[in-house]
């Protein structure tokens, strides 16, 4: 049995309210009014498809092996490089070994499901024993448009293998159709659309239910037969009349998410599925599908193992934290919509060393350190020599890794002079359980509420952009986490 | 066993250009305008100048690399010069090296001078970190000022010894309000007024809890000096000179932040290179034997806590000494009587000569308005990078 051994789900922290959306720009498009009903997901200034895609295969690894992992697909339409393997940025961030075999699917909002079902293949052909696939999208919308109200950011992952399957996947029936509702160009930042009567008509209402039915025909089950239907599809009325189409009761039609996280792309078919496996009980039976250049159906079982995956911050975990992003303004400058004036500080970027990178990647991409095997003393970045003073050993170090070790901050600042795309900058030093410390940036806090002495956890983040050399620098930050 | 350089090296002369915001000045006219001063002060002719030192800072902006940028303005006659750079350190590094040339009988007499063109970058504050920390450092190290690194310590200051952060800020507050009193008084500071405890705690923000008035001043200038034995500098003059009695450095072995025992509300380096200095000079008891000192106020939280580190005041009780006024003019141990790095101004080249041109001017007498009356040992501290991250140099000057 090949299928889903674990799942986990990633939503940033900030929440922006499209009443907020349609209070200052709605003036320019009235009609937006119409789909201006709860929040959006956002991304902070600092995460992309890359940095989420990591949040989401952590808590999807978390427990699990992870040199057990052989295989990795990362799925986004946004992803940061066209050239330089996003994946194997991933795969660093989440300390993978090397000798695995890592793919980027992109470029359709259904590179989600297509990279399950690659995944599955490859397991069930016997070239991994398992793969991981994360997905992650933050696409834009332009200032007043459909879009903007539409999209949200956020990123699930899932763990395939066949050894204690949780959710097997039983059968897929795939549609490919060059059905160019929206297209993005390799220059363009921004979707392109076409009219959304004839997206919603001749596109989801009739390639959902033609996935379906295939999948239907092809396996012999009924509609009646799935405890859930998990499709993507923003428009709420929409999604209700393909189910009703397809006669789905309403209770069995999985909730589009519109009104708590928005279109996540690429991964939205996947954190519908998290949400649906967090409900799911043994011997369901669930009906995935995608949208985009056609769909993807997929037909799932749930086994008795879902009850083992447990500690799970999944869409439930994720949903619960949350902090309303109190301007949409600052919406505009965390998503590099308009330009905010950097001043000279903030336009230095120094070039960026790919040789230092290299010899550094496990210290700076995966946050590994190096731990003393004389005294014990956990240190990072890794040296040659430990630096407890009564030990000063020479190179008998092993990798210690501490981007899953918890801290406290030990000191910490707002600073309104470092260049931030949301000032003041805190930073501060953390010290970790266990040993180590280290002077970071944190995120996702407000200066005024942290302490000395709070609990942090690391998040990968991007640190950088630098637009003159089209870099796009990782490193890891610190999160307090309140409470 | 060596026993340091105490009464083997004598300051011959000194010289120190006005700092501040000197957009009519090129680096080359501050090095010329400080050394002629220092020439004149010596009286010697710079031909017979051995060898010299040469401290900057920030050679993206400022002069650039090497040493030729200095023995050019000052045409020097083929002279041996080595640039030295330490952080903000690097003035004290630069006279570190004329007075090791001298006590080691290399030379009879040497030159250190110190520069730096800060208001050439076009934002305020020091020049980004991000390009000066190296390849592989800038892909870690955090989005930090100095502000930032060195608020950091007033945070944990606060929080060691319970002060809310109004306490604390009026306490801070009293350094920097002394200072510019001092700074009032002097024609070469860059910040000449006199500022009120609440203008200094109601000031903006810079770096939580650090506001405006806890910063220093982001200055241009130079200055320099002329060093060499004690019986050459009798000679010439025919008094008796100002003598190095330590010169101490320490830097970071990284364990503040690589390990964890660092309290983070003292600076380690400057708590190392006191002990050494006090022990080079034969002080045993420093708050009853130092006269007066220069100390390296890039941020009031930095004087308070090296207050302590110095072993001035008892560890958690600056507040008590800053209350009665222990540091001001007219205390017992006046602090900054030139204004310090927070009214002089912080030419980061520079800053450690002329903590040591304000020394020589005291103990010579010619400190004007400032004078200290009858000082016989002063103490300079100059102190580069972060706090968790420093190289700290101490300087005891006197007769």
């Amino acid at each position: 049995m090949v299928g889903i051994t674990s799942y986990g789900a990633y939503i940033p922290r900030y929440r922006l309210s499209r009443m907020a959306i349609y209070m200052n720009i709605g003036w320019f498009n009235p009609v937006t009014m119409a789909v201006a009903q709860g929040e959006k997901a956002v991304a902070n200034y600092d995460q992309d498809s890359v940095t989420m895609a990591v949040e989401a295969g952590i808590d999807c690894i978390k427990g699990a092996d992870a040199a057990s992992i052989d295989k990795l697909l990362v799925a986004s339409t946004t992803m940061p490089y066209k050239e330089r393997q996003n994946s194997a940025i991933v795969a660093a961030a989440l300390n993978l070994k090397s000798d695995i075999s890592s793919v980027d699917v992109t470029v359709g909002v259904k590179a989600g499901t297509t990279a399950l079902l690659e995944a599955v293949d490859s397991v069930k052909g016997g070239s991994a024993e398992n793969a991981l696939v994360t997905s992650a999208d933050c696409r834009l919308g332009k200032m007043g448009s459909m879009q903007e109200m539409f999209f949200g950011d956020g990123a699930a992952a899932l763990l395939v293998g066949a050894d204690n399957v949780a959710v097997e996947v039983k059968d897929s029936f795939s549609l490919t159709y060059d059905f160019a509702d929206h297209y993005r160009d390799e220059d363009m930042k921004f979707d392109r659309t076409w009219e959304e009567r004839w997206i919603r008509d001749e596109g989801y209402s009739k390639f959902i239910p033609e996935a379906v039915n295939g999948l239907l025909n092809k396996t012999g089950l009924t509609i009646g037969d799935f405890a859930k239907v998990i499709y993507p599809c923003h428009f709420g009325r929409v999604h209700k009349s393909i189910g009703k189409k397809l006669g789905v009761a309403p209770e069995r039609l999985q909730p589009n998410m519109y009104e708590t996280v928005g279109d996540a792309g690429a991964a939205h078919p996947l954190l519908m599925l998290v949400a649906a496996l967090e409900e799911a009980n043994p011997g369901d039976k669930l009906l995935l599908v995608s949208f985009g250049s056609g769909a993807d159906a997929i037909c799932l079982e749930v086994t008795d193992a879902i009850k083992g995956i447990k500690d799970k911050k999944g869409v439930k975990g994720n949903l619960e934290q949350k902090t309303e992003l109190p301007s949409y303004q600052k919406y505009c400058v965390f998503k590099d919509i308009v330009p905010v004036e950097m001043g000279i500080r903030g336009e230095l970027e120094p070039a960026s060393a790919f040789t230092s990178l290299w010899r550094g990647r496990k210290a700076v991409l995966g946050l590994v350190g190096s731990k003393c095997k004389d005294c014990g003393t956990p240190v990072f970045p890794p040296q040659r020599i430990c630096p407890n003073p009564d030990c000063q050993a020479v190179d008998n170090f092993e990798d210690y890794d501490f981007s899953d070790k918890p801290g406290k901050i030990f000191t910490y600042t707002g600073d309104m002079l470092a260049f931030s795309f949301d000032p003041p900058a805190v930073y501060g030093i953390v010290d970790y359980e266990g040993g180590g410390r280290q002077w970071m940036d944190f995120t996702d806090c407000s200066l005024d509420s942290i302490k000395v002495g709070m609990p942090v956890k690391m998040s990968f983040r991007r640190k950088y952009v630098d637009k003159v050399r089209g870099v796009h620098g990782y490193f890891w930050k610190a999160v307090p986490v309140a409470g | 066993m060596a026993d340091g350089i105490k009464d083997k090296v004598a300051i011959l002369g000194m010289g120190c250009t006005k700092f501040g915001e000197l957009w009519n000045k090129s680096p080359d006219d501050l090095m010329v305008d400080a050394f002629i001063e220092c020439l004149d002060d010596a009286g010697i002719e710079k031909s017979e100048i051995g060898a010299a030192w040469y401290g900057t800072c920030f050679d993206e902006v400022n002069v650039g690399k090497s040493a030729c940028s200095m023995s050019v303005a000052l045409k020097l006659p083929f002279t041996p010069v080595t640039r030295v750079e330490n952080f903000c350190a690097s003035g004290t590094e630069a006279f570190r090296g004329a007075c090791y040339a001298v006590a080691s009988g290399a030379t009879d007499i040497a030159l250190a001078l110190g520069v730096e063109k800060l208001k050439d970058i076009g934002y305020g504050g020091l020049p980004d970190f991000g390009a000066a920390m190296g390849t592989f450092q800038r892909f870690i190290f955090p989005n930090a000022t100095a502000p930032g690194a060195f608020a950091m310590m007033a945070t944990r200051y606060f929080d060691k010894y319970g002060l809310d952060p109004e306490e604390g800020k009026q306490t801070l507050a009293k350094i920097s309000v002394k200072s510019h009193a001092n700074g009032a008084k002097n024609p070469k500071a860059h910040l000449r007024r006199e500022v009120s405890v609440d203008q200094v705690v109601n000031a903006p923000i810079i770096a939580w809890p650090l506001g405006l008035f806890d910063c220093c001043g982001v200055s241009d200038g130079a200055a320099c000096a002329i060093v060499t034995t004690p019986e050459i500098a009798r000679s010439i003059k025919k008094k008796d000179p100002v003598l190095v009695k330590a010169l101490q450095i320490a830097v970071t072995s990284g364990e503040e932040l690589m390990y964890t025992e660092w309290d983070g509300h003292h600076v380690e380096t400057t708590t190392r290179a006191a002990a050494k200095a006090y022990k080079e000079a034969g002080i045993k008891n420093p708050r009853e034997e130092i006269s007066m000192m220069e100390l390296h106020d890039c941020f009031s939280i930095t004087e308070l806590v090296t207050y302590e580190d110095l072993q001035i005041s008892p560890r958690g009780k600056a507040k008590e000494d800053i209350d009665e006024g222990f540091f001001e003019l007219d205390g017992r141990i006046p602090s900054q009587p030139d204004g310090g790095l927070k009214c002089f101004g912080h030419p980061i080249g520079a800053s450690g000569l002329r903590m040591l041109y304000e020394m020589y001017l005291q103990l010579n007498g010619n400190a004007d308005e400032r004078q200290i009356k009858d000082p016989k040992i002063g103490l300079t501290h100059n102190l580069g990078g972060f706090p968790a991250l420093s190289i700290c140099s101490v300087a005891i000057v006197g007769r």
